[in-house]
C-alpha cells in the first residue's frame, strides 16, 4: 500500500433520493427551506423597512382582527414598526446567527475531539478537564457572561456561543476517535507511513464528519434558543435590529395591554424553527448514525 | 402411554412478527411434545433453536412480536392457549414455575431475599407478610442455605452466585408447582457449585414430585438430568425419544454430529460449534430439511422436501428421511451432498 | 473505594481551578477589566484606583493568585448598585431560587415521570408517540416564551393568576410551570428509557413467571428500579434550574438569583454577573461530585472497581 493511497472504512455511499426515505422528515424540512428563503430574500418579501415605523401606527393589531388593516397583516409593534417585516428580517439573524454558531462550536469541537482523542496523554487530559468544566456552566448563564464582558453584537454572539457550546462536539468526537483509532485501517494507515497529522485529517476526521453533521443539527435549536434568550435579556443582539428574541422582549410592553400578536407570534417562528430542526436531527441521528441513539 | 400426560403439545407453533408484518420468524414450529408427571425432559439445541422461545410459549410469557399461531398446548388437562391473562397469572409461578439463566440479574437488588421468596405465595396463596416470610425461611432451608434466618433479612449483593441461583430456585419451588422449566440454569456457575446445584434440583424433584424441563445445550447435563430428550434445531423438534436410546443410537445426522462433538460434562461454556456452518435465518427457512445444508449425509430429497416426523418406535420420533420406513424412503443417492460423513459418525455416542 | 472517591474530589477541585482560571482569563484578555469593574461613568481617577487596587500593573500569575485567594476567602467583590458583597446578595435571593427550583422540580417530576413510564409500558403505541411529540415540544419551547404565552393566558385573558411578585403560592405557579415545562420533557425522556431498560431485565421477566399481575411488577419490581436514575438527574437539575432561571425570572420579576443576575446585566454591575456566575458554576461541579460519591457509597460495583 503506498502512502497516497488512504485506506478509509467508509465507502463512498451511493447516492440516494432522501426525501423518499422511511420516516424523512419532509415536513420540517420544507419549513426550515422556507426559513432560508424568507432570510434570504427579505429584502424583496418584506413591505416594510424593519427598523423605521411610524408612532401614528402603532400597536396596530393583525388585518383580520377588529382595527387590523391589510397595511399591516401582522400590525404594529410599540413604534408602529410592521411586525410581518420584523419577522421576516429576524428569520435573517437567527439563520446567519445560528448556523454560523453551530459552525464555529462544530469546527472548534471537531478539531479539539479529535486532537484530543488520538494524541491521548496530557492533551488529552487538558482538552477534557476543560470541557468537563465547561460544560458544568449551563450554557446560558455562561453566554450571558460572555456577553456582559464583550458586550452586544451579532458578531460577538456568534463567538459567545461557539465558545459556549464547543464542547459537546469535543466530548462526542473524542469518544468515536478513541473507537475509530482501534480500527484495522488506522493500523495500516500507521503502517503505510502515514504521519499522526495526515491520519487525523484523511482518516479519523472524514468517519466522524457524520457524527459533526447529527449534532450540528441537534445544536442548531438549542443556539437558536440561546440567542433569543440573550436577545431578550439585552445582551444579545442589540436593538434596534430585528431578532426575534429582541421582538419578545418589546412585546413584553404591549403583553399586560392584550396585544397578544407582539408576543405570540415571534415565539412561534422560534418554535417552529427549533421544532423543525430538532426533528431533522432525530431523523438524522437514527439514519446517519446509529452509536449517537442514546444521546 | 396410558396415564394422561402432564403436559402436551400437539403442532404448537410461535412465530415472530415484525411490525410491517413483512418478516415472520419461525422460533417454535410445529412442535410435538408430551411429557408425563415426574419425567424429566431435557431440551438441547444450539443457541437460536427456539429453546428458550419453546419455554416462554408454554407459560404463555412472549414478547409483545411473537405470537402462538396454531397448535394445542394441554397442561394437566387444561388448555393453556384459551385461557384469559389473568388465569395464565395463577397458572405461573403456583403450577408452572421457571427458572432462569442469570442468577445474577434475576433477583431484583432493591428488594429483600425474604421479600423476593415469599412473594409468590403472597400473591397465589393470599398469605400475610408474617407468614409468607417464614415460608420465605423454610424454603431457603430446603435449597441448603445455611443461617436462613439471617439470610431472608440480606439484599442479593450479599450473595454468592451459586447461592442467588438456589434462592431463585427457592422462589421456583415456593407455591408447589407440578411442572419446573430450568433454562440454562447452571450457564454462569462454576464447576464445584454446577454439580451442587443439579443435585439440589434432582433432590427438589423426588422430594416434590416435580416434572422437570431442563433446556440447556449440554448434553453431559442431559445425561445426568434426564430420562427424556428432544433435540431442537431452527425452531423443530429434529429428534426425541428416552435419553439412553438417543445416546445409544441417535437417528437424526444432527443429533450424532452434536453427541460427537460431546463436550466434557463439566465444561458448560464449550458451546456446540464443532459442527460447520450456520444455523439458517428462521426468516427464510428452506423448502427442504433445515439441517440439509450442514448434513454430511443430505441427499437430493433432503434439499426438496421437508421430513415428517417419523415414529422410531415408543415415544420416540424423528425428523429425518434416513429415519423414513423403508416405503417411504427414496433411494439413497450416492452422492452425497456434504461428504465426510464417517468422521461424524465414528463420534457417535461420544 | 478510597482512591476512586481521592480521585472524583480531586477531579473535582482541578474543575474548579479550571472554572476561576476561565473566568479570570475572560474578564483580563477581552480588554481593560478597570472599565468592567467601576461603576459606568467613573473618572479617571477611579479608575487608575481600580488599577492599583487589583493589582493590574503585576504580572498575570500574581493577579490570578490574588484572584483566586480572595474566592477562596469568599470575597466575590462588592455590588456597585446595591454597595453590599456579592455573596449577601446572592444568599439573600438565594430562599427564592430554591423555592421557585422546588416548585418547577415538582411540576416536572409529576408530568415526567408518570408520562415516561406510560411511554415505556406502551412503547411504539400511541401515548408513546403522544410522549414523544410532548418531549420534543418541551425541548423546542424557550421557557421565557412558555412564560409570556401564560402570562397573556391566565393574567392577561383568564385574569386568574398574578403576572409578576411574588408573595404568595398564587405566584409561583406561573414561573415554575414555565421553568418545569423542559425539565419535565428531560425526565419524561430519561424515565422512558430508564424504564424501558428495567422491564427489560432478568428480575422483571422473573417477576412475571412469578405470576404476579402487572400493576405489581411495574409498580413495585420496575418503577423503584426505574426510578434511581431519574432522581440523580434530578438532583442536578434543582442545581441547573436555579442557574438557568434567569430568563423565566426576568419575565416573572421573581426576585430570585436569576433575577439578581439580570440586574447585574441591567444596571452593569460587572461584580454580581461574575459572582453569579461563578457560584452557580461551582455549585454544579460539587453536586456532580456528591452524587458520584453517594453511588460509589451505594453502588457495590464501583466500591470494588475502585
Amino acid at each position: 500500500m503506498s502512502v497516497t493511497t488512504h485506506p478509509t472504512a467508509v465507502p463512498a455511499p451511493a447516492p440516494i433520493a432522501f426525501w423518499r426515505l422511511k420516516g424523512f422528515p419532509l415536513i420540517p424540512v420544507l419549513i426550515l427551506l422556507l426559513i432560508a428563503l424568507v432570510a434570504i430574500f427579505a429584502d424583496v418579501l418584506a413591505p416594510y423597512d424593519p427598523e423605521i415605523g411610524s408612532l401614528a401606527r402603532r400597536f396596530r393589531p393583525p388585518a383580520w382582527q377588529e382595527g387590523g388593516s391589510m397595511a399591516h397583516l401582522l400590525g404594529t409593534d410599540h413604534v408602529g414598526r410592521d411586525v410581518l417585516s420584523r419577522l421576516m428580517y429576524g428569520a435573517r439573524v437567527s439563520m446567519i446567527v445560528g448556523l454560523a454558531a453551530v459552525l464555529f462550536a462544530g469546527v472548534l469541537g471537531t478539531f479539539l475531539g479529535i486532537v484530543s482523542g488520538y494524541l491521548g496523554g496530557w492533551v488529552d487530559q487538558v482538552i477534557m478537564r476543560l470541557t468537563d468544566t465547561w460544560l458544568a456552566l449551563p450554557g446560558l448563564t455562561f453566554a450571558i457572561f460572555l456577553a456582559a464582558i464583550v458586550g452586544p453584537s451579532e458578531l460577538n454572539i456568534i463567538f459567545i456561543l461557539g465558545g459556549v457550546y464547543w464542547t459537546r462536539y469535543a466530548r462526542v468526537i473524542r469518544s468515536e476517535v478513541l473507537s475509530l483509532k482501534e480500527r484495522e485501517f488506522v493500523n495500516l494507515a500507521i503502517v503505510a507511513g502515514c504521519s499522526r497529522r495526515a491520519i487525523m485529517w484523511h482518516h479519523i476526521l472524514p468517519n466522524v464528519i457524520n457524527s459533526a453533521v447529527v449534532l450540528a443539527t441537534l445544536m442548531l435549536g438549542i443556539v437558536i434558543v440561546t440567542e433569543a434568550a440573550l436577545s431578550f435579556l439585552g445582551v444579545g443582539v442589540p436593538p434596534p435590529r430585528p431578532a426575534w428574541g429582541l421582538m419578545l422582549a418589546d412585546g413584553k410592553k404591549g403583553l399586560m395591554v392584550g396585544y397578544w400578536w407582539l408576543t405570540v407570534l415571534p415565539g412561534l417562528c422560534i418554535m417552529l424553527m427549533v421544532l423543525s430542526a430538532n426533528l431533522l436531527g432525530d431523523w438524522l441521528r437514527v439514519k446517519l448514525d446509529p452509536q449517537l441513539r442514546q444521546l | 402411554m396410558t396415564a394422561e400426560p402432564l403436559l402436551s403439545l400437539e403442532n404448537l407453533s410461535t412465530h415472530y412478527v415484525s411490525q410491517q408484518g413483512s418478516r415472520v420468524v419461525r422460533a417454535v414450529d410445529d412442535v410435538t411434545l408430551s411429557l408425563n408427571a415426574g419425567e424429566s425432559l431435557g431440551i438441547v439445541g444450539e443457541s437460536g433453536s427456539g429453546k428458550t422461545t419453546l419455554a416462554l410459549t408454554i407459560l404463555r410469557l412472549l414478547p409483545p412480536a411473537a405470537r402462538i399461531v396454531s397448535g394445542r398446548l394441554v397442561f394437566d388437562g387444561e388448555d393453556l392457549r384459551t385461557k384469559s391473562d389473568s388465569e395464565m397469572r395463577r397458572v405461573r409461578g403456583k403450577r408452572i414455575a421457571m427458572v432462569l439463566q442469570d442468577p445474577m440479574a434475576s433477583l431484583n437488588p432493591l428488594f429483600s431475599i425474604g421479600d423476593q421468596v415469599g412473594e409468590p405465595i403472597r400473591v397465589h396463596e393470599g398469605a400475610s407478610r408474617a407468614s409468607a416470610w417464614q415460608r420465605a425461611v423454610g424454603l431457603l432451608k430446603s435449597v441448603r442455605i445455611a443461617s436462613p434466618e439471617m439470610r431472608v433479612r440480606q439484599y442479593p449483593h450479599e450473595m454468592s452466585g451459586g447461592m442467588r441461583q438456589r434462592i431463585v430456585g427457592a422462589i421456583g419451588i415456593s407455591c408447589g408447582p407440578r411442572l419446573l422449566i430450568a433454562d440454562e440454569p447452571t450457564t454462569s456457575l462454576d464447576l464445584t457449585i454446577q454439580a451442587q446445584y443439579l443435585d439440589l434440583l434432582r433432590d427438589l424433584q423426588r422430594r416434590h414430585a416435580l416434572t422437570l424441563i431442563f433446556i440447556t445445550h449440554n448434553l453431559g447435563i442431559v445425561a445426568r438430568m434426564c430420562n427424556r430428550l428432544a433435540v431442537m434445531y431452527a425452531g423443530r423438534v429434529v429428534e426425541q425419544g428416552p435419553v439412553a436410546r438417543i445416546f445409544n443410537a441417535p437417528a437424526h445426522p444432527y443429533t450424532q454430529a452434536l453427541l460427537g462433538s460431546l463436550p466434557r460434562m463439566s465444561d458448560e461454556r464449550e458451546r456446540l460449534t464443532a459442527i460447520e456452518g450456520q444455523p439458517p435465518d428462521l426468516a427464510s427457512l428452506p423448502p427442504g430439511c433445515a439441517f440439509a445444508a450442514r448434513c454430511p449425509m443430505a441427499f437430493a430429497r433432503c434439499a426438496a422436501e421437508a421430513p415428517p416426523e417419523f415414529t422410531l418406535g415408543e415415544g420416540r420420533t424423528a425428523r429425518c428421511w434416513l429415519a423414513a420406513p423403508a416405503t417411504a424412503r427414496a433411494p439413497l443417492s450416492a452422492h452425497a451432498v456434504g461428504g465426510e460423513g464417517g468422521a461424524h459418525a465414528e463420534g457417535i455416542g461420544g | 473505594m478510597k482512591h476512586y472517591i481521592a480521585r472524583r474530589v480531586g477531579y473535582s477541585l482541578l474543575s474548579l481551578l479550571l472554572l476561576s482560571l476561565t473566568i479570570f482569563l475572560f474578564v483580563r484578555v477581552t480588554g481593560d477589566p478597570a472599565s468592567l469593574l467601576v461603576e459606568p461613568g467613573a473618572s479617571p481617577q477611579d479608575i487608575e484606583n481600580v488599577h492599583r487596587q487589583l493589582g493590574l500593573d503585576q504580572p498575570l500569575w500574581v493577579q490570578y493568585w490574588q484572584f483566586i485567594a480572595s474566592l477562596a476567602q469568599g470575597d466575590l467583590g462588592q455590588s456597585f448598585y446595591y454597595r453590599t458583597p456579592v455573596l449577601d446578595l446572592y444568599f439573600q435571593r438565594l430562599p427564592n431560587s430554591l423555592l421557585l427550583a422546588a416548585v418547577a422540580m415538582a411540576f416536572s417530576l409529576l408530568i415526567g415521570i408518570p408520562s415516561g413510564i406510560i411511554a415505556a409500558v406502551r412503547v411504539g403505541r400511541m401515548w408513546d408517540s403522544a410522549g414523544k411529540i410532548f418531549a420534543l415540544l418541551g425541548l423546542s419551547l424557550p421557557s421565557f416564551w412558555v412564560g409570556l404565552v401564560l402570562i397573556l393566558v391566565f393574567t392577561v385573558w383568564l385574569g386568574w393568576l398574578p403576572s409578576s411578585g411574588s408573595g404568595t403560592a398564587l405566584h409561583v405557579l406561573m414561573p415554575a410551570f414555565a421553568l418545569g415545562w423542559y425539565f419535565a420533557a428531560a425526565h419524561m425522556r430519561l424515565t422512558r428509557s430508564s424504564m424501558l431498560e428495567v422491564l427489560g431485565s432478568e428480575y422483571v421477566k422473573l417477576a412475571r413467571l412469578k405470576g404476579l399481575p402487572e400493576a405489581l411488577v411495574i409498580g413495585k419490581h420496575a418503577f423503584k428500579n426505574a426510578l434511581i436514575p431519574v432522581i440523580t438527574l434530578a438532583g442536578i437539575n434543582l442545581v441547573v434550574m436555579i442557574n438557568v432561571a434567569v430568563v423565566v425570572e426576568m419575565v416573572f420579576a421573581w426576585p430570585g438569583i436569576g433575577r439578581l443576575l439580570y440586574e447585574g446585566i441591567s444596571f452593569r454591575d460587572f461584580p454580581v454577573v461574575q459572582g453569579v456566575v461563578v457560584i452557580g458554576g461551582a455549585m454544579i461541579i460539587l453536586v456532580n461530585l456528591a452524587i458520584d460519591i453517594v453511588y460509589a457509597l451505594i453502588d457495590p460495583r464501583i466500591r470494588l472497581a475502585g
